[in-house]
């Protein structure tokens, strides 16, 4: 942060502008001119697939920079509604200047992602947080370092292997670069990864699933023979995997055959489902697990609001009227759908305000409590 | 990529239970029995009740499913015409030297304060502008620029006054402990003063609303543990530190710098002016509050009367407990739309520019149904609570309506004693179910 934004951000100020923050003067004259919410204007966006797109970011002076595997919270509005939801940086962290790039494949479900694919336009307004997340290479370069994603789990490991590239500090004396796609007209980042084959040091190899290529020298999903082939060790290699939650999980069951949870970094992802006909299916029964983030809790959902499930679980959350009037109990709903108990109506957003007193979870659910 | 949280760790998602039975809101105030609420039975049928709250319900889920741009437009519009408002307020009160522009920035700087306490503070903080997901425009984020800290306000206004409205024992903005406004309120020779009481507080009322935050009544009754009241003291403290300082003393520091050319009082001339601003917005305030709540036909509720009430006798009661105040459309902007008080505590959530529309529908709703719709010029509805707090400021006739009589007393003690009787039956009772279970 500059000099300005600083002395802007500071108590000083903040005692002339109590009891609101400087920004929220400051995002009136300007909304990139805050002195402490990231924003970034959208300066080109990219098709990588005929799914994907990668939208470069030019944030303003309140981004402090990322590393490479981290994420961050990406927000656009529509129709007066801030829809958030959490993408990984991919481009390489050691590029020079301050702009940055997502890279986001269209989910069929996922509201931002298909509005990323289709509907967002250079120059528009994006409200992003700080960098985020633990998904980051250590310090100290290991000897042998593997790389494995499936799908759009590429994205980090991509900024990771492209920062590795772009800077002169020493690499790892091996790095495998492993990659699961459906089809080769699925993959992403496809030209950067071909020009990579010829590198010596970092070996990437690319395994179609659905349409593997004549001469491949793996086939179909991640198993343990794939490494096997590739002659690495579970055991000697720090190993970093992001993906869908079946190539995380087969992935993680061989490591840990192999004794070698430890060398072992994981990044989910998900996609919420706003799919109406699941969503009501869903909500004719109580099913999934409500999950409580700050406490660390969770419990099966028994159909019951979030207020009440939460008191059953032993928490001790706010509340006042318990009929949907005061806004005393309203939270953060982080992840799920929870429908209204009297309107019926199914809310499926990522980081929207709920009121846990008139909400009831639909499927699986995680809230801020 | 879209994505991750904390991975579970034990996914349970073979339990299925079920989930019908939980399309009824609980009810605010449930009795031990399964009784229902008389509220309104006077005038309405429980059916006559049951269709008048499905229409406001089916009103107000059409109203939330049609929030949109027009309506985040228009708060950030109303926010962006405050701080114009408070920075050129701001630069008027150092102008001393030309009454002129010092008058205007006085006024402006009051409008700012006015326009931030009500379109924006009051209506932010009901969670209006929640569905925005906008943290600057956040109901639970949002402070506003008042001494009450937004934590006690909300428990008090949005809990307790939105949800017990005009229920006496409950809703403690009824005279808010210091008026006597209602004739179930017991009277005491203090409320002798009710109009230059209702005056002061008029002059004073965002410390009003700070010291009824404070809830020193439960506190000395013993409702109110130590440490709750210490943490209510506390919040009110830092924030009143805060506002103080801003208000009294950093600006009129800054104002030093006038000195040399407007004389040594320039500092004592921003000071001045920033307390006649705050005058300016305590006195509308009160105003619009007043007449939106105590005007002679506004109705009150006992709590036996409403144990177990319906989705349409709550509405009814938000209906006959509130009053609305015509006026052009700039009148209803500064009064923060709380001139559609009645719209208001039906909707308490729903954006308060929507409230003028929702008027419209809600007046025919309501003629349909034959019921009261109180609405009436700021003179008429002022003038009838003046006349209000005179009449119920004399000591009435009637021993049981005065606080201290020994009739009162007598009462009391009465209740008090019937209520430890009934207790101890239930704690022989319950020895005597325990007793039972003893192995022999």
């Amino acid at each position: 942060m500059g000099v300005v934004r600083t002395a802007l951000a500071s108590r000083a100020v903040g005692s002339v502008t109590s009891p609101h923050h400087v920004d929220h003067y400051l995002e009136k004259l300007h909304p990139l001119w805050t002195a402490e919410a990231v924003r970034a204007k959208v300066v080109r966006i990219e098709r990588e697939t005929d799914n994907a797109t990668t939208v470069t970011l030019r944030p303003n002076g309140a981004w402090k920079g990322f590393t490479p595997g981290q994420h961050v919270e990406f927000g656009v509005e529509v129709d007066g509604v801030r829809k958030v939801r959490v993408f990984s940086v991919s481009s390489s962290a050691a590029a020079k200047g301050r702009n940055f790039s997502v890279s986001v494949k269209a989910h069929p479900d996922g509201f931002v992602s298909r509005f990323l694919n289709s509907r967002l336009a250079d120059g528009e307004l994006v409200y992003l947080s700080q960098a985020q997340g633990e998904f980051v290479l250590p310090t100290v370069m290991p000897e042998n370092l593997l790389l494995l994603s499936g799908g759009s789990g590429i994205t980090p490991v991509m900024s990771m292997l492209r920062t590795m590239l772009g800077s002169t500090t020493p690499r790892p004396q091996r790095v495998t670069f492993l990659h699961y796609a459906r089809s080769r007209d699925d993959e992403m980042f496809t030209e950067q990864l071909d020009a990579w084959t010829e590198l010596a040091d970092v070996e990437v190899v690319r395994v179609y699933t659905r349409e593997p290529e004549d001469g491949a020298s793996l086939a179909g999903r991640f198993t343990v023979d794939h490494l096997a082939d590739l002659g690495i060790d579970p055991a000697t290699t720090l190993t970093y995997v992001c993906g869908p939650a079946g190539l995380i999980g087969t992935v993680r069951e061989t490591f840990e055959a192999h004794g070698a949870a430890d060398q072992l970094r994981l990044e989910y992802f998900k996609v919420p489902t706003i799919d109406p006909a699941l969503l009501a299916e869903a909500a004719a029964k109580a099913t999934g697990t409500l999950a409580f983030d700050r406490s660390g809790t969770e419990a099966a959902n028994s159909g019951s609001t979030i207020l009440e499930q939460a008191e059953a679980a032993g928490l001790t959350p706010e509340y006042g009227c318990r009929m949907g009037v005061c806004n005393t109990c309203a939270i953060k709903k982080l992840h799920g759908a929870v429908r209204h108990v009297i309107s019926g109506e199914i809310n499926a957003n990522t980081d929207e305000t709920i009121k846990p007193c008139v909400h009831v979870p639909v499927g699986d659910v995680t809230v801020a409590l | 990529m879209s994505h991750k949280r904390t991975p579970r760790t034990t996914p349970r998602l073979d339990t299925v239970y079920d989930a019908t039975g939980h399309d009824e809101a609980p009810r605010p105030l449930v009795a031990d029995d399964d009784r229902q609420a008389t509220v309104g039975l006077d005038i309405m049928t429980r059916e006559e009740l049951d269709s008048f709250g499905r229409e406001l319900d089916e009103l107000r889920l059409r109203t939330l499913a049609s929030l949109g741009q027009a309506d985040a437009n228009y708060i950030r519009r109303v926010i962006r015409v405050q701080q114009w408002c408070e920075i050129l307020g701001r630069i008027g009160i150092f102008t001393p030297f030309f009454w002129p522009t010092f008058v205007a920035g006085i006024l402006l700087l009051g409008l700012a304060k006015i326009l931030e306490n009500m379109e924006i503070g009051h209506n932010v903080m009901h969670g209006q502008y929640d569905w925005m997901n906008d943290p600057l425009i956040d109901g639970k984020r949002y402070d506003w620029d008042n001494v009450a800290p937004a934590q006690d306000w909300k428990h008090g206004h949005n809990y307790l006054h939105h949800t017990y409205t005009n229920i006496h024992g409950m809703d403690k903005d009824i005279g808010y402990g210091l008026l006597r406004i209602d004739e179930a309120q017991p009277w005491y020779p203090s409320h002798r003063a009710n109009l230059p009481a209702a005056f002061l507080l008029m002059l004073f009322f965002e410390w009003g609303v700070m010291y009824h935050g404070l809830e020193l009544g439960d506190y000395l009754k013993g409702d109110m543990s130590k440490e709750e009241f210490q943490n209510r003291k506390k919040r009110a403290m830092a924030k009143t530190r805060r506002q103080v300082f801003k208000d009294y003393v950093v600006f009129p520091v800054l104002a030093i710098a006038l000195v040399p050319f407007v004389g040594w009082w320039a500092p004592l001339a921003v000071l001045g002016a920033t307390f006649a601003a705050n005058i300016v917005r305590n006195v509308w305030t009160f105003l619009i509050i007043f007449c939106g709540h105590f005007p002679a036909e506004v109705q009150s509720f006992d709590e036996e009367e409403v144990k177990n009430e319906s989705r349409g006798q709550w509405y009814l009661r938000q209906l006959l407990g509130s009053a609305n105040i015509s006026g052009s459309r700039p009148f209803h902007v500064l009064s923060g739309n709380l001139s559609h008080q009645i719209e208001h505590h039906l909707f308490p959530d729903i954006p308060a520019r929507r409230y003028p529309e929702l008027s419209r529908e809600i007046r025919s709703i309501c003629e349909r149904h034959g019921l009261q719709y109180n609405t009436g010029r700021m003179s008429k509805q002022l003038l009838s609570v003046g006349r209000q707090l005179v009449a119920y400021g004399r000591k009435p006739s009637d021993p049981y309506l005065i606080g201290n009589s020994p009739e009162s007393k007598a009462l009391r003690r009465a209740k008090r004693e019937a209520a430890r009787a009934a207790s101890s039956v239930e704690a022989a009772r319950a020895a005597g179910e325990s007793a039972e279970h003893l192995p022999a």
